[in-house]
């Protein structure tokens, strides 16, 4: 029984006189004691909102919905009342998020920020919540703690304040950590830093970690499986290695092909996938990468792709995966599950950031569209 | 200089010895100068015509502000700037605006550099209007309309506003008011760090093909390695405000000489989990110190794993050739040769004199994390 068992996860937005936003959709995944469990995808693909769906975070307005189930060691989280699921979180499951300027309180200094955890989860007040608020940020790397304590989240740099925030977040020794784009913001030499504390703490204490990232480099260093999410939907997963030396899903090999690499040289030209994430299918119409994908075939349009099990332990959702040399197509295919179809619903990635002000206007013309 | 712009001989931008400092202000009533920002301490460079100069380092390291002082959009507080052998600093502000028509720029984020209120047309008929070019309204259309067709964007774009774009199309209209006057250098300040992965590949393509059919010079400024070394022929690496290393960029990937240099690329993640698991990294401890007090002599040696007690701390290193590259190091030959080891480096603190609680570390602003 894994830790954490995402089991059909959806979230949609509804509002009044638009079209309802389905940002996930049927997500599934599991994580393990000591595992690293990777979410990657580009912007609008759902991975930000899974987490938070996970946490409980999402801001409660009406036309939200969320479905499924998240069974963390045997309690559902999505169940449990706004209470129980405070007592869980910050003590057995925490979050790690994007920009830490923002998700600090400016007005607040770092040491009380931090011993508001201890004192809200392990009953420590005083002297002995600023002690181990200081071994803390010591733990995490930040130098002169005890002096730290006192500061404002505006006087610690960029890679501090992350530091600072996973301070808080492993304060009580959580079983599980969720990491969203945890590097993002920060500069090559001090992401190296974080993600080698990062590494430490799942090495030390078993916790497992999701990592959420766009960056298939953090990707190949940090994670034991990897799922790829597109459109909302998980559409492949696989351990480390298979998936970065034999890509089946169009769009994961897209998404490797498009990376320029360190060690590459100069002048090759990068494979784009052509279009962008606003060009695609809603799910219940056939496969959302269908658009841009260089391998599509009649039968990708007109129904999802069922999810393909093979017999290595790696599924992908897709009818005409890129091959694998040595055998024949839909040899290792083990079973199918048939994607769930809920129709009357687009994928975030579908609808524009900022929505055309006159009414009436066109939605934004995609880059495939020709004159 | 490095080794090909000897061979072609022909230098497009010539960098002398460039310094940006800005003054810190402190008072109510008067506006005491209490010390400098030394943004940009000492650069010299020279990018050589129709080829791509990519200029990387974190941020705060100065790699921007030495574009925009390049570009004379920041006054240089000294320094010499020579642009296809005209002076630049000292030039008459009339002769200067003719000029700018032949060196343009790419800016990091689309939707905050263009006008959410301009159509698509007059974003790119400004410039055009500004410096006389095409005669007239007609005359203008053409020469907008094969623009449009470099970068690849539909003709029905022109009557569109820049809200109704997706990101990487946002991004070619950037570099479309950039290539509409003809100019013959462009400086790209992170082109494409705003974007999502796949719709980088493809600008970064576009910038190649540009640069292949139309001969243009590019000084290309990015924190991320990967890109930089796909696009540049020539990498300098910068930090706090100087050049620390310059190189061909496939020597400075297989050849990193400047131990800053090295941790910058042991940091950078590689999608390939073979290589990942293989690698050493070396790990820099710290922050960047202000840029208001940068440390004495070489400016690395505060987190430098191979710093030496003699002449680190109190000998500032001059770029000096090794094998085709440039690199500021005392002891660059022995760190390669493997005569010295790199130590551990514990992180100390300095304080500006007379800053009090102010933080030891400059506040660096984030990188563009728009990936939600």
């Amino acid at each position: 029984m894994a830790l954490l068992d995402v089991e059909d996860l959806s979230v949609t937005f509804a509002r009044r006189g638009q079209r309802t936003v389905r940002a996930v959709d049927g997500v599934s995944f599991s994580v393990n004691a000591g595992e690293v469990v990777g979410l990657v995808g580009e912007s609008g693909c759902g991975k930000s909102v899974t987490s938070l769906a996970i946490m409980g975070l999402l801001p409660k307005q009406p036309g939200l919905q969320v479905s499924g189930k998240a069974v963390f060691d045997g309690t559902d989280l999505l169940q449990i009342d706004d209470r129980s699921r405070r007592d869980i979180r910050g003590r057995d499951v925490a979050m790690i998020f994007q920009d830490p300027l923002s998700s600090l309180n400016p007005v607040v200094p770092i040491g009380l920020q931090v011993t508001e955890v201890l004192t809200r989860h392990r009953g420590m007040r005083g002297e002995a919540a600023a002690k181990e608020a200081a071994q803390l940020l010591d733990r995490v790397g930040i130098p002169d703690p005890k002096r730290r304590l006192k500061e404002y989240p505006h006087q610690l740099s960029g890679g501090m304040r992350q530091r600072a925030l996973i301070a808080m977040a492993v304060a009580c020794q959580p079983r599980l950590l969720i990491a969203d784009e945890p590097t993002t913001a920060l500069d090559v030499t001090i992401q190296a830093q974080i993600l080698e504390l990062l590494k430490d703490l799942v090495q030390d204490s078993g916790t497992a970690l999701v990592m959420i990232t766009h960056d298939l480099g953090v990707v190949a260093g940090m994670c034991d499986t990897i799922n790829v999410l597109y459109g909302g939907r998980v559409v492949e997963t696989a351990r480390r290695r298979p998936l970065f030396r034999q890509p089946r899903h169009p769009y994961t090999v897209g998404l490797l092909g498009s990376v320029p690499r360190l060690d590459a040289g100069r002048g090759e030209r990068l494979n784009p996938i052509p279009g962008s994430v606003r060009d695609l299918l809603p799910w219940p119409d056939g496969c959302a990468f269908a658009p841009r994908c260089d391998r599509r075939v009649d039968a990708c349009i007109g129904e999802p792709p069922e999810l393909v099990l093979t017999h290595d332990g790696r599924s992908y959702r897709c009818v005409n995966p890129a091959p694998l040399p040595g055998l024949t197509p839909g040899d290792e295919v083990r079973t199918a599950v048939p994607g769930p179809a809920t129709p009357g619903s687009v994928p975030a990635q579908a609808v524009p950031d900022e929505p055309p002000a006159v009414p009436g206007l066109a939605a934004a013309p995609s880059e495939e569209e020709t004159p | 200089m490095s080794e090909r712009s000897e061979r072609s001989g022909d230098v497009l931008v010539e960098v002398r010895d460039l310094k940006v400092h800005f003054p810190i202000k402190r008072g109510v009533l008067f506006d005491r100068t209490v010390g400098h920002v030394k943004a940009v301490d000492g650069v010299d460079l020279s990018i050589a015509r129709g080829r791509t100069y990519g200029l990387v380092g974190e941020s705060g390291c100065g790699k921007s502000t030495l574009g925009r002082a390049l570009l004379q959009l920041t006054p240089p507080t000294a320094g010499q700037v020579a642009f296809d052998g005209v002076e630049l600093t000292t030039l008459a502000p009339n002769k200067l605006r003719a000029m700018r028509r032949r060196m343009q720029m790419i800016f990091q984020d689309p939707m905050s550099s263009l006008d959410p209120r301009q159509n698509v047309e007059s974003i790119l008929t400004e410039g055009l209007q500004a410096h006389g070019i095409g005669g007239d309204r007609n005359g203008r259309r053409k020469i907008i309309a094969e623009t449009l067709d470099q970068v690849g964007l539909p003709r029905w774009a022109l009557s569109r506003y820049p809200h109704e774009f997706s990101g990487g199309q946002r991004q070619r209209i950037g570099i479309a008011r950039a290539l509409v006057l003809g100019p013959e250098l462009i400086v790209a300040d992170e082109p494409v760090s705003a974007l999502d992965v796949s719709i980088q590949a493809q600008v970064v393509n576009l910038l190649d093909e540009l640069q292949d059919n139309l001969g243009l010079t590019y000084l290309v400024i990015a924190h991320d390695l990967a890109v930089v070394r796909h696009i540049s022929d020539t990498v300098g690496v910068m930090y706090l405000g100087a050049l620390v290393e310059e190189a061909p960029s496939d020597r400075l990937y297989t050849e990193p000489l400047h131990p800053y240099t090295r941790a910058l690329m042991s940091a950078v993640p590689v999608p390939d989990p073979d290589v990942e698991d293989r690698r050493e990294r070396i790990l820099i401890h710290g922050d960047l110190p202000s840029p208001a007090n940068p440390p004495s002599g070489c400016r690395f040696h505060t987190r430098c794993p191979w710093a030496q007690p003699t002449r680190c701390a109190d000998e500032r290193p001059q770029l000096r050739e090794i094998g085709g590259s440039r690199v500021a190091c005392h002891w660059a030959e022995q760190i390669a040769s493997g005569e010295l080891r790199p130590h551990k480096v514990s992180v100390e603190i300095t304080r500006p004199p007379g800053e009090g609680e102010e933080p030891s570390v400059v506040s660096a602003p984030t990188e563009p994390g728009s990936f939600v």
